[in-house]
Protein backbone atom coordinates (compact mmCIF):
# COMPACT_ATOMS: atom_id res chain seq x y z
CA UNK A 1 0.00 0.00 0.00
CA UNK A 2 1.49 2.82 -0.39
CA UNK A 3 1.52 6.07 1.72
CA UNK A 4 0.65 8.68 -0.49
CA UNK A 5 -2.59 7.16 -2.44
CA UNK A 6 -5.16 6.84 0.58
CA UNK A 7 -6.19 3.26 0.99
CA UNK A 8 -9.35 1.93 -0.20
CA UNK A 9 -12.08 -0.07 2.56
CA UNK A 10 -15.18 -1.95 2.16
CA UNK A 11 -17.32 -3.06 4.55
CA UNK A 12 -20.44 -5.07 5.07
CA UNK A 13 -22.36 -7.45 6.94
CA UNK A 14 -23.66 -10.54 6.46
CA UNK A 15 -25.69 -12.78 9.22
CA UNK A 16 -24.95 -11.20 12.04
CA UNK A 17 -25.84 -8.42 14.47
CA UNK A 18 -23.82 -5.17 13.51
CA UNK A 19 -22.10 -5.27 16.63
CA UNK A 20 -18.52 -5.68 14.98
CA UNK A 21 -19.85 -2.44 13.09
CA UNK A 22 -20.74 -0.46 16.37
CA UNK A 23 -17.04 -1.70 17.35
CA UNK A 24 -16.04 0.02 14.14
CA UNK A 25 -17.96 3.18 14.97
CA UNK A 26 -16.49 3.11 18.74
CA UNK A 27 -12.93 4.14 17.13
CA UNK A 28 -14.54 7.32 17.93
CA UNK A 29 -11.98 10.34 17.40
CA UNK A 30 -10.06 7.70 15.75
CA UNK A 31 -12.29 7.52 13.02
CA UNK A 32 -11.25 10.97 11.99
CA UNK A 33 -7.61 9.69 11.76
CA UNK A 34 -8.87 6.78 9.65
CA UNK A 35 -10.40 9.33 7.57
CA UNK A 36 -7.47 10.72 6.83
CA UNK A 37 -5.40 7.61 5.60
CA UNK A 38 -8.24 5.36 4.19
CA UNK A 39 -11.45 6.07 1.97
CA UNK A 40 -14.08 4.42 3.18
CA UNK A 41 -15.66 3.21 -0.18
CA UNK A 42 -18.64 0.70 0.51
CA UNK A 43 -20.42 0.11 3.52
CA UNK A 44 -23.51 -0.21 5.84
CA UNK A 45 -22.46 2.96 6.98
CA UNK A 46 -22.01 5.10 4.18
CA UNK A 47 -24.26 5.64 1.12
CA UNK A 48 -22.37 4.10 -1.97
CA UNK A 49 -24.90 1.40 -3.61
CA UNK A 50 -22.07 -0.85 -5.46
CA UNK A 51 -19.15 -2.11 -4.69
CA UNK A 52 -16.15 -0.42 -6.34
CA UNK A 53 -14.58 -2.78 -8.43
CA UNK A 54 -11.06 -2.78 -7.15
CA UNK A 55 -10.74 -2.17 -3.35
CA UNK A 56 -7.43 -2.61 -0.84
CA UNK A 57 -9.46 -4.01 1.63
CA UNK A 58 -12.23 -5.95 2.30
CA UNK A 59 -14.09 -6.87 5.59
CA UNK A 60 -17.06 -9.02 6.36
CA UNK A 61 -19.07 -9.34 9.10
CA UNK A 62 -21.29 -12.28 9.79
CA UNK A 63 -21.94 -15.60 8.87
CA UNK A 64 -22.89 -16.97 5.71
CA UNK A 65 -26.55 -17.67 6.22
CA UNK A 66 -28.49 -16.58 2.77
CA UNK A 67 -28.11 -16.55 -0.81
CA UNK A 68 -27.49 -12.93 -0.65
CA UNK A 69 -24.74 -13.18 1.80
CA UNK A 70 -23.25 -15.84 -0.47
CA UNK A 71 -23.28 -13.90 -3.90
CA UNK A 72 -21.85 -10.98 -1.13
CA UNK A 73 -19.15 -12.54 -0.21
CA UNK A 74 -18.20 -13.84 -3.60
CA UNK A 75 -18.61 -10.32 -4.32
CA UNK A 76 -16.06 -8.83 -1.72
CA UNK A 77 -13.38 -11.74 -2.52
CA UNK A 78 -13.75 -10.55 -6.20
CA UNK A 79 -12.73 -7.22 -5.79
CA UNK A 80 -11.10 -6.72 -2.26
CA UNK A 81 -7.41 -7.40 -2.71
CA UNK A 82 -7.18 -8.19 1.31
CA UNK A 83 -10.22 -9.86 2.64
CA UNK A 84 -10.46 -9.62 6.64
CA UNK A 85 -13.29 -11.81 8.29
CA UNK A 86 -14.45 -10.06 11.14
CA UNK A 87 -15.62 -10.83 14.27
CA UNK A 88 -16.92 -14.54 15.48
CA UNK A 89 -19.79 -14.71 13.48
CA UNK A 90 -17.95 -14.59 9.61
CA UNK A 91 -15.04 -16.31 11.56
CA UNK A 92 -16.80 -19.28 13.36
CA UNK A 93 -20.38 -19.05 12.34
CA UNK A 94 -21.20 -18.07 15.99
CA UNK A 95 -24.77 -18.07 17.20
CA UNK A 96 -26.46 -17.76 13.32
CA UNK A 97 -25.05 -20.91 12.79
CA UNK A 98 -26.02 -22.47 16.37
CA UNK A 99 -29.56 -23.32 13.77
CA UNK A 100 -27.26 -25.99 11.73
CA UNK A 101 -28.58 -28.65 14.28
CA UNK A 102 -32.17 -28.39 12.99
CA UNK A 103 -33.17 -29.11 9.69
CA UNK A 104 -34.32 -25.44 7.73
CA UNK A 105 -37.99 -26.65 7.37
CA UNK A 106 -38.26 -26.81 11.40
CA UNK A 107 -37.11 -23.43 11.84
CA UNK A 108 -38.90 -21.86 9.35
CA UNK A 109 -41.43 -23.66 11.06
CA UNK A 110 -40.97 -22.39 14.38
CA UNK A 111 -40.46 -18.91 13.03
CA UNK A 112 -43.10 -18.43 10.52
CA UNK A 113 -45.75 -20.77 11.55
CA UNK A 114 -45.92 -22.34 14.49
CA UNK A 115 -45.29 -19.01 16.78
CA UNK A 116 -47.23 -16.82 15.41
CA UNK A 117 -51.55 -16.03 15.11
CA UNK A 118 -51.77 -14.01 11.21
CA UNK A 119 -51.10 -15.12 8.07
CA UNK A 120 -48.85 -17.63 9.01
CA UNK A 121 -46.59 -18.69 6.09
CA UNK A 122 -42.95 -19.07 5.29
CA UNK A 123 -41.71 -15.45 3.60
CA UNK A 124 -40.82 -15.81 -0.10
CA UNK A 125 -40.65 -12.52 -1.12
CA UNK A 126 -38.39 -9.66 -1.01
CA UNK A 127 -35.93 -11.72 1.25
CA UNK A 128 -33.57 -13.93 0.22
CA UNK A 129 -33.53 -17.31 0.82
CA UNK A 130 -31.94 -18.63 4.06
CA UNK A 131 -29.15 -21.79 3.12
CA UNK A 132 -29.32 -25.09 4.34
CA UNK A 133 -26.62 -24.87 6.48
CA UNK A 134 -24.58 -21.47 8.09
CA UNK A 135 -21.15 -21.41 6.93
CA UNK A 136 -18.23 -19.10 8.37
CA UNK A 137 -16.65 -16.42 5.84
CA UNK A 138 -13.56 -19.23 4.76
CA UNK A 139 -15.55 -22.10 4.15
CA UNK A 140 -16.91 -20.50 0.90
CA UNK A 141 -14.76 -17.70 -0.16
CA UNK A 142 -10.62 -17.55 0.89
CA UNK A 143 -10.24 -15.40 3.30
CA UNK A 144 -6.45 -13.34 4.37
CA UNK A 145 -6.94 -12.18 8.03
CA UNK A 146 -9.24 -13.54 10.81
CA UNK A 147 -10.50 -11.47 14.01
CA UNK A 148 -12.47 -13.00 16.47
CA UNK A 149 -14.30 -11.58 18.82
CA UNK A 150 -17.98 -11.25 19.66
CA UNK A 151 -18.00 -8.07 19.08
CA UNK A 152 -14.16 -7.39 18.69
CA UNK A 153 -13.21 -4.26 20.67
CA UNK A 154 -12.68 -0.97 18.79
CA UNK A 155 -8.99 -1.46 20.17
CA UNK A 156 -8.72 -4.34 18.29
CA UNK A 157 -10.43 -2.98 14.94
CA UNK A 158 -7.98 0.29 15.22
CA UNK A 159 -4.78 -2.55 15.92
CA UNK A 160 -5.76 -4.35 13.05
CA UNK A 161 -6.38 -1.41 10.70
CA UNK A 162 -3.14 0.49 11.87
CA UNK A 163 -0.88 -2.33 11.11
CA UNK A 164 -2.54 -3.11 7.40
CA UNK A 165 -2.31 0.61 6.87
CA UNK A 166 1.71 0.29 7.66
CA UNK A 167 1.83 -2.42 5.61
CA UNK A 168 2.30 -4.93 8.22
CA UNK A 169 0.21 -8.02 8.81
CA UNK A 170 -1.83 -8.05 12.38
CA UNK A 171 -1.08 -10.47 15.15
CA UNK A 172 -4.95 -10.76 16.15
CA UNK A 173 -4.12 -13.52 19.13
CA UNK A 174 -2.52 -10.39 20.53
CA UNK A 175 -5.54 -8.22 21.31
CA UNK A 176 -8.40 -10.60 20.72
CA UNK A 177 -10.31 -14.31 21.20
CA UNK A 178 -13.58 -16.36 20.24
CA UNK A 179 -15.91 -14.43 22.61
CA UNK A 180 -14.33 -11.80 23.44
CA UNK B 1 12.23 -44.92 25.32
CA UNK B 2 9.11 -43.17 24.00
CA UNK B 3 6.95 -45.20 26.70
CA UNK B 4 9.11 -45.56 29.94
CA UNK B 5 6.89 -47.79 32.68
CA UNK B 6 7.15 -45.92 36.09
CA UNK B 7 9.85 -48.37 37.90
CA UNK B 8 8.89 -50.22 40.47
CA UNK B 9 10.13 -50.32 44.28
CA UNK B 10 14.03 -49.72 43.39
CA UNK B 11 15.94 -46.70 44.41
CA UNK B 12 14.83 -43.95 42.25
CA UNK B 13 17.34 -42.28 40.17
CA UNK B 14 18.21 -38.91 39.21
CA UNK B 15 18.96 -38.42 34.87
CA UNK B 16 19.52 -35.88 32.84
CA UNK B 17 18.06 -34.52 29.64
CA UNK B 18 17.72 -31.81 27.43
CA UNK B 19 14.15 -29.81 27.32
CA UNK B 20 14.71 -27.10 24.45
CA UNK B 21 18.23 -27.03 24.26
CA UNK B 22 17.90 -26.38 28.29
CA UNK B 23 20.03 -29.25 30.89
CA UNK B 24 17.89 -30.56 33.40
CA UNK B 25 17.86 -33.11 36.01
CA UNK B 26 14.67 -34.91 37.41
CA UNK B 27 13.84 -38.04 38.74
CA UNK B 28 13.46 -41.00 36.75
CA UNK B 29 9.71 -41.66 37.97
CA UNK B 30 8.65 -38.43 36.45
CA UNK B 31 6.80 -37.13 33.29
CA UNK B 32 8.58 -34.96 30.71
CA UNK B 33 5.20 -33.02 31.29
CA UNK B 34 5.75 -32.45 35.46
CA UNK B 35 9.62 -31.92 34.57
CA UNK B 36 8.63 -29.26 32.30
CA UNK B 37 6.26 -27.39 34.27
CA UNK B 38 8.81 -27.44 37.35
CA UNK B 39 11.26 -25.60 34.84
CA UNK B 40 8.19 -23.20 33.60
CA UNK B 41 8.74 -24.54 30.52
CA UNK B 42 5.04 -24.01 28.90
CA UNK B 43 3.39 -27.20 27.11
CA UNK B 44 -0.30 -27.22 26.58
CA UNK B 45 -2.85 -29.38 28.32
CA UNK B 46 -6.15 -30.39 28.30
CA UNK B 47 -7.30 -33.94 29.79
CA UNK B 48 -4.50 -33.51 32.10
CA UNK B 49 -4.79 -31.93 35.18
CA UNK B 50 -2.61 -31.94 37.97
CA UNK B 51 -3.92 -34.55 41.15
CA UNK B 52 -5.45 -36.68 38.88
CA UNK B 53 -4.52 -40.00 37.06
CA UNK B 54 -3.00 -39.86 33.12
CA UNK B 55 -5.11 -39.92 30.23
CA UNK B 56 -3.32 -39.03 28.00
CA UNK B 57 -6.30 -38.90 25.37
CA UNK B 58 -6.14 -34.96 24.25
CA UNK B 59 -2.93 -34.95 22.47
CA UNK B 60 -2.31 -31.28 23.07
CA UNK B 61 1.00 -32.20 25.09
CA UNK B 62 2.83 -34.09 22.67
CA UNK B 63 6.71 -33.22 22.05
CA UNK B 64 9.32 -34.39 19.77
CA UNK B 65 11.77 -36.74 21.21
CA UNK B 66 15.32 -36.95 19.61
CA UNK B 67 15.68 -40.54 17.95
CA UNK B 68 11.48 -41.50 17.73
CA UNK B 69 10.30 -40.06 14.81
CA UNK B 70 6.48 -39.83 16.37
CA UNK B 71 5.97 -37.41 18.63
CA UNK B 72 4.86 -38.46 22.24
CA UNK B 73 2.50 -36.93 24.98
CA UNK B 74 4.66 -35.38 27.46
CA UNK B 75 1.71 -36.51 30.50
CA UNK B 76 2.36 -40.06 29.84
CA UNK B 77 5.83 -40.40 28.76
CA UNK B 78 8.79 -40.46 31.55
CA UNK B 79 12.06 -38.64 30.75
CA UNK B 80 15.25 -41.14 30.69
CA UNK B 81 18.89 -40.23 30.76
CA UNK B 82 20.16 -38.21 28.05
CA UNK B 83 16.44 -37.71 26.35
CA UNK B 84 16.22 -35.07 24.17
CA UNK B 85 12.90 -33.30 24.18
CA UNK B 86 11.47 -30.42 21.76
CA UNK B 87 8.31 -29.11 23.32
CA UNK B 88 7.53 -26.53 20.24
CA UNK B 89 8.36 -26.74 16.42
CA UNK B 90 6.29 -26.03 13.39
CA UNK B 91 4.64 -29.55 13.50
CA UNK B 92 3.70 -29.48 16.79
CA UNK B 93 2.13 -26.15 16.59
CA UNK B 94 0.26 -27.38 13.44
CA UNK B 95 -0.49 -30.76 15.25
CA UNK B 96 -1.80 -28.66 17.80
CA UNK B 97 -4.09 -26.34 16.43
CA UNK B 98 -5.64 -29.23 14.23
CA UNK B 99 -6.08 -30.76 17.42
CA UNK B 100 -8.19 -27.67 18.84
CA UNK B 101 -9.85 -27.79 15.38
CA UNK B 102 -11.02 -30.89 15.46
CA UNK B 103 -12.53 -30.60 18.94
CA UNK B 104 -14.40 -26.95 17.76
CA UNK B 105 -16.00 -28.69 14.83
CA UNK B 106 -17.38 -31.89 16.52
CA UNK B 107 -19.93 -30.24 18.92
CA UNK B 108 -20.75 -26.74 19.84
CA UNK B 109 -17.84 -24.73 21.19
CA UNK B 110 -19.87 -21.36 20.41
CA UNK B 111 -18.03 -18.81 23.15
CA UNK B 112 -20.09 -15.78 22.69
CA UNK B 113 -23.22 -17.77 24.84
CA UNK B 114 -21.49 -20.13 27.01
CA UNK B 115 -21.77 -19.79 30.66
CA UNK B 116 -17.62 -20.55 30.78
CA UNK B 117 -16.97 -17.55 27.91
CA UNK B 118 -13.51 -15.87 29.59
CA UNK B 119 -12.92 -18.99 32.16
CA UNK B 120 -13.01 -21.81 29.61
CA UNK B 121 -9.59 -24.17 28.85
CA UNK B 122 -10.71 -24.80 25.35
CA UNK B 123 -10.54 -21.12 24.60
CA UNK B 124 -7.37 -20.25 25.74
CA UNK B 125 -5.62 -23.36 24.45
CA UNK B 126 -7.64 -21.33 21.05
CA UNK B 127 -5.44 -18.21 21.45
CA UNK B 128 -2.29 -19.85 23.25
CA UNK B 129 -2.29 -22.36 19.75
CA UNK B 130 -2.94 -19.48 17.29
CA UNK B 131 -5.83 -21.27 16.05
CA UNK B 132 -7.99 -18.12 15.02
CA UNK B 133 -10.31 -20.61 12.77
CA UNK B 134 -11.41 -24.36 11.53
CA UNK B 135 -11.05 -25.46 8.39
CA UNK B 136 -12.87 -28.49 8.54
CA UNK B 137 -16.47 -28.82 7.94
CA UNK B 138 -18.96 -28.26 11.41
CA UNK B 139 -20.67 -31.24 12.65
CA UNK B 140 -23.60 -29.41 13.92
CA UNK B 141 -24.60 -32.50 15.62
CA UNK B 142 -27.08 -31.96 18.95
CA UNK B 143 -26.18 -33.17 22.10
CA UNK B 144 -28.37 -33.68 24.70
CA UNK B 145 -28.27 -30.96 28.01
CA UNK B 146 -29.10 -33.00 31.08
CA UNK B 147 -30.47 -30.52 33.98
CA UNK B 148 -31.91 -32.65 36.07
CA UNK B 149 -30.03 -32.28 39.27
CA UNK B 150 -30.52 -29.81 41.58
CA UNK B 151 -27.65 -27.90 41.28
CA UNK B 152 -25.73 -28.83 38.57
CA UNK B 153 -25.93 -28.96 34.23
CA UNK B 154 -24.73 -31.28 32.41
CA UNK B 155 -24.47 -29.75 28.56
CA UNK B 156 -22.75 -32.33 25.92
CA UNK B 157 -22.02 -29.99 23.29
CA UNK B 158 -19.48 -28.05 25.49
CA UNK B 159 -17.60 -31.68 26.20
CA UNK B 160 -14.91 -32.54 25.15
CA UNK B 161 -14.35 -36.08 26.39
CA UNK B 162 -11.00 -35.04 28.79
CA UNK B 163 -12.77 -37.51 31.44
CA UNK B 164 -11.66 -35.12 34.30
CA UNK B 165 -15.14 -35.81 36.10
CA UNK B 166 -14.82 -39.14 35.52
CA UNK B 167 -11.11 -39.46 37.40
CA UNK B 168 -12.23 -36.91 40.26
CA UNK B 169 -15.38 -38.63 41.19
CA UNK B 170 -13.86 -41.68 41.28
CA UNK B 171 -9.98 -40.71 42.49
CA UNK B 172 -10.98 -37.94 44.84
CA UNK B 173 -14.63 -38.50 45.65
CA UNK B 174 -14.53 -42.11 45.76
CA UNK B 175 -18.29 -42.06 43.96
CA UNK B 176 -17.96 -42.91 40.48
CA UNK B 177 -20.45 -41.25 39.37
CA UNK B 178 -19.08 -40.36 35.96
CA UNK B 179 -18.38 -42.74 33.24
CA UNK B 180 -18.05 -43.15 29.56
CA UNK B 181 -20.16 -44.61 27.21
CA UNK B 182 -20.12 -45.30 23.45
CA UNK B 183 -17.44 -44.60 20.65
CA UNK B 184 -16.12 -42.15 18.80
CA UNK B 185 -18.59 -39.74 18.13
CA UNK B 186 -21.60 -41.17 19.63
CA UNK B 187 -18.80 -40.69 23.12
CA UNK B 188 -20.62 -39.67 25.89
CA UNK B 189 -20.11 -38.89 29.81
CA UNK B 190 -22.47 -40.47 32.05
CA UNK B 191 -23.69 -40.78 35.30
CA UNK B 192 -24.88 -43.80 37.08
CA UNK B 193 -25.68 -46.40 34.07
CA UNK B 194 -26.67 -43.62 32.01
CA UNK B 195 -29.59 -42.47 34.47
CA UNK B 196 -30.34 -38.79 34.75
CA UNK B 197 -27.49 -36.65 37.02
CA UNK B 198 -30.50 -36.04 39.10
CA UNK B 199 -32.05 -39.84 40.03
CA UNK B 200 -28.17 -41.06 40.26
CA UNK B 201 -28.12 -42.90 43.51
CA UNK B 202 -24.58 -42.77 43.36
CA UNK B 203 -23.72 -38.86 43.47
CA UNK B 204 -22.93 -36.79 46.71
CA UNK B 205 -23.25 -33.48 44.46
CA UNK B 206 -19.87 -32.60 46.02
CA UNK B 207 -19.31 -30.44 42.88
CA UNK B 208 -15.97 -31.69 42.37
CA UNK B 209 -16.53 -32.68 38.53
CA UNK B 210 -18.19 -29.25 38.24
CA UNK B 211 -15.07 -27.48 39.20
CA UNK B 212 -12.34 -29.52 37.14
CA UNK B 213 -14.61 -29.78 33.50
CA UNK B 214 -12.30 -27.26 31.79
CA UNK B 215 -15.15 -26.45 29.22
CA UNK B 216 -18.81 -25.03 29.75
CA UNK B 217 -19.88 -28.82 29.65
CA UNK B 218 -20.48 -29.25 33.81
CA UNK B 219 -21.70 -25.88 35.30
CA UNK B 220 -23.35 -24.69 38.17
CA UNK B 221 -26.83 -24.03 37.43
CA UNK B 222 -28.75 -20.61 37.57
CA UNK B 223 -25.14 -19.15 35.35
CA UNK B 224 -25.55 -16.76 33.09
CA UNK B 225 -23.16 -16.05 29.18
CA UNK B 226 -19.43 -15.94 31.08
CA UNK B 227 -20.56 -16.41 34.82
CA UNK B 228 -19.49 -19.97 35.52
CA UNK B 229 -16.03 -19.51 36.98
CA UNK B 230 -14.46 -22.57 38.07
CA UNK B 231 -11.78 -22.93 40.79
CA UNK B 232 -10.10 -26.02 40.51
CA UNK B 233 -7.24 -25.49 43.07
CA UNK B 234 -8.96 -27.81 45.90
CA UNK B 235 -7.19 -30.95 43.99
CA UNK B 236 -3.48 -30.30 44.56
CA UNK B 237 -4.43 -29.46 48.10
CA UNK B 238 -6.75 -32.46 48.36
CA UNK B 239 -4.33 -35.45 47.31
CA UNK B 240 -0.96 -33.04 48.79
CA UNK B 241 -3.10 -33.53 52.36
CA UNK B 242 -3.99 -37.39 51.32
CA UNK B 243 -0.11 -38.13 50.98
CA UNK B 244 -0.68 -38.40 47.02
CA UNK B 245 -2.70 -41.62 47.31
Amino acid sequence: MSSTAKVSLATAWLDGCSGCHMSLLDLDERLIELAQRADLVYSPIVDTKELPACVDVGILEGAVSTAADLKKARLFRERCKYLVSLGDCAVTGNVPSMRNTFPLKDVLDRAFIENVQAQPQHPITGVPALLQVVRPLHHVVPVDLFVPGCPPSADTIWYVLTELLAGRTPDPARVTHFGA
Amino acid sequence: MSRVQPPGPHKIRVVTLQIDGRDIGAREDETILEVARENDIPIPTLCYLEGLSTWGACRLCVVEIEGTTRPQSACSTCVAEGMKVITNSERLERYRRTILELLFAERNHVCSVCVSNGHCELQQLATACKMDHVRFKYRNAPYQVDPSHDLFRVDHNRCVLCTRCLRVCDEIEGAHTWDVMGRGVECLLITDLKQPWGESQSCTSCGKCVQVCPTGALTKKGTAAGEMEKHGSFLVYLTEMRGNR
